[in-house]
């Protein structure tokens, strides 16, 4: 049966001005030239913290990074001569970089992380000025000291939409949160990784790929001294619990002020009410039951929670990284029972 | 009638160079990548190496970036504005890589890479040329490296002479990455610690168990003994350090006590965290 009627022809006007519904990205794919560059480079570096930018397509919900290139570390002169550095650095190079037809479209950055402490205002702060150009942008975090152990330590971040929001207002009182139904886990998204490799580098890959049976990754994977990671990592923990301890305290001197301050307008009240009960016994006008320009009326402002949530965020990440890592150690040295057994 | 050949000598050089390339990973994949996003009139790709050169001769290759060139049956122009900007710029990140030579796609050496091989021998002293097969010629994945000596008579420059060096290819890198990583088209998903470690576990168990059927095929008789393996084999199971059982067992209970206290303490703290999240998020402020 043929439909009679085309469907109704919009007019250019309404498709311009039909707003693009962003999807959100649900993948983002690497190349393994990417992987590859952002590891040497964190690698090098080491233990410096280095970022770099990221290159790449924006297609239907994959994020796909093709190329990438490292910033140069701030050398800590004045910060104008290395802002303006920056820029013209990251000009001629996307200049250079398009006249090799490599992809000239910014998908975000990366950046190198001691132990997993990346959780910091920066990289908030970051991912806003990011995002105000380009409409998904992801950030990759690389962790070269977990890779040291065999394990590619590459996550994929992005901040929840719910968070921008609520960042841009800059109110973190405990009631907005709690209207907004967000807990310290929703200010990061992770992303899942995939890689992907062009064909001609996987048959390379292949050909080259050495005949041993043991490859370096096994190796560091099987090393036995557990200490020295543990060590740093519940060392940091320490720190952190130490930091939001501080930011407990912070509130509750908020709270007792607060609480302080609330009896205080009760008995001023009160005393209002005594005195507006004499006054009209003796018929005089009665005083306002509210005075602005009492010091105790003045609002006390709620502490942010920004702070205690990301420092909730890194506790987390430490406490994943712990259980990880002991899991390993824990088959590890049940291996070397099985060993010692015969 | 005996000619006077005056001082006209041809040099030809003897003996291998003592030059010993180390490649890194990065650059084979830029190298691939900048050859399947040339333009489509260019048959092959040209771009500069950088690295470092050590003293006993070893040259580290650890970057590379593609230059955009033009060529032809007679000529070639390579574009050097574009070589200096991409130099520098890569200063600026990382200033001990300096340029040691430069690459190409495509198989063997070919007359305008004497041009080019003078060219970047102005900027360094011995430069390397290193060559990609990316087209699979000989169904063989061929990556050469050379050197050049100039064949000079007299005082005349003749040609150059391209000499092929040692080229450890080595990953180390891609080898922490994983090679399945790097093998495949498309990978889903990075193998997480436990993944991995099961992965390399698997391998250890196949190692032993292949050295176990070979000992054992020995023993009957069915393979003939070789002294080396064996002498091999021998330092290997001493390398296990001999433990008296006690201690062993002792060491071995505390670590593990060790490893469950502070996951114990670690499970602890997430739960506390979700905890106070919970009570933070159902407490009214008055």
């Amino acid at each position: 049966m043929a439909d009679g009627n085309p469907p109704p022809m919009r007019s250019f006007a309404q498709a311009a001005s039909t707003e693009e519904i962003v999807v959100p990205s649900r993948v983002v794919q690497i190349d393994g030239l990417v992987a590859l560059k952002i590891i040497k480079h964190c690698k090098e570096c080491m233990p410096a913290l280095v970022t770099g930018q990221l290159l790449g397509l924006d297609i239907g919900s994959i994020l796909e990074v093709t190329n990438c290139f490292p910033f140069p570390s701030r050398g800590g002169e004045e910060e104008d001569e290395v802002e303006a550095d920056g820029a013209n650095y990251q000009l001629e190079m996307m200049r250079c970089l398009r006249e090799v037809n490599v992809d000239n479209n910014t998908v975000g950055w990366y950046q190198s992380t001691y132990m997993g402490s990346f959780q910091t205002v920066e990289l908030i702060e970051t991912f806003l000025n990011y995002q105000e150009n380009i409409k998904r942008c992801v950030c990759i975090i690389y962790d070269p000291l977990r890779s040291g152990q065999g394990v590619l330590a590459l996550k994929a971040l992005k901040l929840s939409d719910a968070f921008m929001e609520l960042y841009r207002t800059q109110v973190f009182t405990g009631e907005k949160l709690r209207e907004k139904n967000m807990t310290w886990k929703d200010i990061f998204e992770e992303i899942p990784v995939k890689i992907s490799n062009s064909a001609l580098v996987s048959a390379l890959m292949t050909e080259l790929e050495s005949d041993a049976p043991a490859t370096q990754c096994d190796f560091d994977r099987l090393v036995l001294s557990t200490n020295p990671f543990m060590e740093k990592n519940l060392e940091f923990l320490i720190e952190c619990m130490d930091d939001l301890s501080m930011e407990q305290q912070k509130f509750q001197y908020y709270y007792r002020n607060l609480s302080r301050q609330q009896v205080q307008q009760q008995a001023w009240l009160q005393k209002r009410r005594a005195e507006n009960a004499a006054r009209r016994l003796s018929g005089e006008e009665p005083l306002p039951e509210e005075d602005p320009n009492n010091p105790i009326f003045k609002p006390l402002l709620e502490p942010s929670r920004l702070d205690s949530y990301l420092i909730t965020n890194q506790i987390a990440n430490y406490c994943g990284q712990v259980n990880g890592f002991a899991g390993q150690s824990l088959s590890k040295m049940y291996l070397m029972d099985a060993f010692h057994a015969d | 009638m005996a000619t006077m050949m005056g001082s006209t000598v041809l040099h030809l050089p003897s003996g291998p160079t003592g030059v010993v390339g180390k490649l890194h990973p990065t650059v084979l994949f830029n190298i691939c990548d900048s050859f399947i996003r040339r333009n489509d009139q260019q048959e092959r790709v040209i771009g500069t190496l950088l690295g470092s050169l050590s003293s006993d001769g070893t040259v580290e290759i650890r970057n590379s970036y593609a230059v955009p060139h033009n060529e032809s049956l007679d000529q070639v122009a390579v574009d050097i504005d574009y070589h200096r900007t991409m130099f520098e710029l890569h200063q600026r990140v990382n200033s001990k890589e300096v340029i040691i030579g430069w690459y190409s796609t495509g198989s063997g050496v070919s007359a305008s890479d004497a041009l080019i091989q003078e060219f970047y021998g102005r900027e360094v002293q011995n430069p390397i040329h290193l060559t990609v097969d990316t087209a699979f010629t000989d169904d063989q994945a061929n990556i050469k490296a050379y050197v050049s000596t100039p064949l000079t008579l007299g005082d005349r420059p003749l040609a150059a002479q391209f000499h092929e060096i040692q080229l450890d290819l080595r990953m180390v890198e891609a080898e922490r990455v994983g090679f399945d990583v790097l093998k495949k088209t498309v990978v889903d998903k990075l193998p997480n610690d436990l993944e991995g470690l099961e992965g390399t576990i698997e391998r250890l168990q196949d190692m032993i168990e292949t050295v176990s059927r070979y000992v054992d095929d020995v023993i009957e008789g069915r393979l003939p003994p070789d002294n080396a393996i064996g002498r091999y084999l021998a330092d290997t199971i001493a390398s296990v350090p001999r433990v008296n059982s006690d201690a062993f067992d002792k060491l071995f209970n505390d670590s593990v006590q060790d490893v469950l206290l502070v996951l114990y303490l670690a499970n602890l703290t997430r739960t506390q965290l979700t905890l106070a999240e919970k009570l933070n998020t159902a407490a009214q402020i008055v």
